[in-house]
């Protein structure tokens, strides 16, 4: 009688490939990023009165207040579309942006007390942070649409075709997020200076994205500018396609999905390197 | 077949806090890097000894360890505080990389360095065990299908629909270990988690993890300061200090390891019996207490030689009956094995005047003791009257035992206490 052969399935190293993403164990895990976006959906209107209908108040009250100050007090242009649809457009998809982003860059911060005690592929934690905030947005989408509809019954909005690159676009903006997200959670586990810098970072990201005022109105040095902003092509096809206002175009989407790629690789590769060894220095 | 086999793995931590001073180390590492030398942090560092003063800013926690682990072992990791045992866990649970080394496993890993991570207080039982259960790698399929039999174990199927912010500690603690014991997992990695809950559940959690072990042969690995636990649940034991694996071997061997002064705190005389009283009579002081001539609290018998002769001298504020009292335990101080109690055996007891006195006791072991380690605890008292002073846990003695015909030395762990005598006519 033999020894069985002794096998190994699995081997711990101290060192390790940048590129090894383990995708196939995050899938694995697929239950717990249902999980954590059942917990984050769940929980955050536990003992509320109104529930989820706070995903609709948040918008409206931001887009009302916009609306009083950008274009009934500082006159701002909204290329011809209706005010209040322009706002909601760019709040609806500004909100799912900022907070997508700011929820990923707490990733290791905010969860060491998990992850210090218990190992699953970190990943899921920002995609789950992407995924329950892309409900949220579902949401709020409908508000969207449901407006966007009254416009349209009254003929004031002209949209086209790119309607139905919509999709491409959320999911451009939540990988966008994701990348950003986990290059500052990475960065931020051992000096925290980069915390700072997000904070107030996001809320003046706002202002460089064409968010309140339509891209046209920029000229010069800002327009090109702008152009690398891969936020702009996102935020100028959206509008473009569900208003026809804006000046859009190809190119313009081109960069920002490319930028957009390098930034996540990057954002990958970094959150990769930091997720074994983050529970020591964090 | 192994279940897991660690190779040279190391731990290197940074003392002090992160901060401006940390970057230049940073960039100096990263700077050798580049130039593909080794990094120059991995050279220096102390050895892990929480209590001395060192002059590196860097410590080994674990420092070339190996081990192999049988498929099937209940393996007891014991050692101090800080002696490296939970960032062993640390790694073999993949929460963080070694410094150096490889860890090779064979099957899937759970680990349960806490229970009840990732439990929400706004969620409901019920949500928390699908959630923590998917925390610990279970699918939702696997959790559902065991529901029923993790709330019958937590015993707390009444509550299971409210929140666990409502819940009392211990059913909060009850419901977590119930899900982590129903891990499918090969090897399972348990950290020092049963301090709470009632003794109830301890017992149910103990026998739980035994079955893992016994009935279904997967693998365990067990840290714990219950001494008591380790014992029952774990057949091998690793003992860490400071950082190396000091002894590694059978349970029971790698307890007496731990518990058991070394030669080398035998021979350094360090600690006096005197400085361990636990009762203390307030009308009088001990100056001090010797077992045959010397104060120190080891003692180690030559062979052939089996007297205790104790000395303890003080102070009495008033005339005091005093009688000598012994208790022999074995070396864990589990199992009480002898008393020697003259005041009682006798019934007369000697008077000692006020003012300074010097008590003397010989105790005499039998000659056919065997070879061990022995914990003794002294008394003084008036029998059935008064205690005057007691010293529990203390001295410890280390006996060598008659050489049997054939050679053979009788030991306590395999023959027990004492050899007896044969034949009727002799």
């Amino acid at each position: 009688m033999s020894e069985p052969q002794q096998k190994w399935t699995e081997t711990i190293e101290d060192s390790h490939s940048l590129f090894d993403l383990k995708l196939k164990e995050v899938w694995r895990y697929k239950d717990l990023v249902y999980m954590f976006v059942k917990r984050d959906f769940v929980a955050g209107f536990k003992q509320t009165i109104l529930g989820p209908l706070w995903f609709f108040i948040n918008p409206i009250l931001t887009t009302f207040v916009f609306l009083i100050v950008f274009s009934k007090i500082a006159n701002l242009s909204t290329d011809g579309a209706p005010p209040l649809l322009f706002y909601l457009a760019g709040v609806t998809l500004w909100n799912y942006f900022s907070s997508s982003l700011t929820g990923t860059s707490y990733t290791f911060a905010g969860n060491a007390g998990i992850f210090g005690k218990v190992y699953f592929p970190r990943l899921v934690t920002p995609i789950s942070i992407v995924l329950s905030n892309l409900m949220r947005f579902g949401v709020q989408m409908l508000l969207f649409i449901i407006i966007w509809a009254y416009y349209l019954s009254k003929g004031e909005v002209n949209p086209n075709w790119w309607i139905l690159a919509t999709p491409f676009l959320i999911v451009l903006m939540a990988l966008f997020a994701l990348g950003v997200g986990m290059i500052f959670s990475a960065l931020t586990t051992k000096y925290k200076d980069l915390n700072m810098l997000l904070g107030f970072g996001v809320s003046l990201y706002m202002y460089a994205t064409p968010v309140i005022y339509p891209s046209s109105s920029l000229t010069g040095i800002f327009k090109t500018l702008s152009y690398y902003n891969p936020l702009t092509g996102v935020f100028e096809c959206f509008k473009y396609a569900w208003m026809g206002v804006g000046s859009f175009s190809v190119t313009m989407l081109g960069i920002s999905t490319i930028i957009i790629l390098i930034l996540l690789a990057i954002g990958t590769v970094i959150f990769n390197k930091v997720e074994k060894t983050f529970m020591d220095t964090v | 077949m192994l279940a897991l086999k660690a190779e040279n793995i190391s731990k290197q931590y940074r003392l002090g806090q992160v901060g401006t001073g940390t970057i230049s180390h940073d960039l100096n590492r990263f700077w050798h890097k580049v130039r593909g030398k080794e990094d120059p942090y991995l050279q220096i560092g102390d050895a892990n000894d929480r209590a001395t003063k060192g002059d590196s800013e860097y410590v080994w926690s674990l420092r070339d360890i190996n081990f192999e682990i049988e498929q099937g072992d209940a393996v007891g990791i014991i050692g101090r505080n800080g002696a490296g045992k939970s960032t062993l866990l640390k790694l073999l649970s993949k929460v963080t990389k070694p410094t150096t080394g490889k860890i090779y496993t064979n099957g899937r890993i759970a680990s349960l360095l806490e229970v009840g991570t990732g439990f929400h207080p706004e969620m409901t039982g019920r949500e928390n065990v699908f959630l923590n259960g998917a925390i610990l790698g279970m699918t939702r399929k696997e959790i559902a299908r065991k529901f029923d039999e993790i709330v019958d174990f937590s015993g707390v199927e009444r509550y299971i629909d409210t929140p666990v912010k409502r819940y009392s500690s211990g059913m909060y603690v009850r419901l977590a270990f119930a899900v982590a014991a129903h891990l499918e997992s090969e090897i399972l990695i348990v950290d020092e988690v049963l301090a709470v809950g009632d003794a109830d559940f301890q017992k149910k959690c103990l026998g739980k993890m035994g079955d893992v072990t016994k009935g279904e042969g997967r693998t365990i690995l067990f840290v714990s300061h219950n001494m008591a636990a380790v014992e029952t649940l774990c057949n091998k034991g690793i003992y860490l200090k400071n950082g190396l694996i000091q002894f590694e071997g059978g349970i029971k061997k790698t307890i007496e390891d731990y518990l058991i002064p070394t030669v080398q705190e035998f021979q350094t005389n360090s600690k006096k019996i005197c400085e361990d009283i636990d009762y203390l009579h307030s009308d009088l002081t001990i100056d001090s207490i010797k077992l045959n001539d010397s104060d120190s609290s080891y003692h180690t018998l030559d062979r052939g030689d089996n007297s205790l002769k104790f000395t303890i001298s003080g102070n009495l504020k008033e005339s005091k009956k005093l009688a000598f009292g012994l208790t022999l335990y074995d070396s864990l101080h589990h199992t009480k094995l002898a008393i020697c109690s003259p005041g009682h055996l006798s019934g007369t007891v000697k008077k000692f005047e006020k003012g300074n006195f010097t008590f003397e006791e010989t105790v005499l072991l039998p000659k056919n003791i065997t070879k061990g380690t022995f914990k003794v605890d002294i008394s003084l008292h008036e029998p059935n009257i008064e205690v005057f002073m007691i010293v529990n846990n203390n001295i410890t003695i280390k006996t060598e035992s008659i050489i049997s015909a054939t050679g053979l030395e009788f030991e306590y762990d395999n023959n027990g206490f004492l050899i007896l005598d044969y034949g009727i006519n002799r």
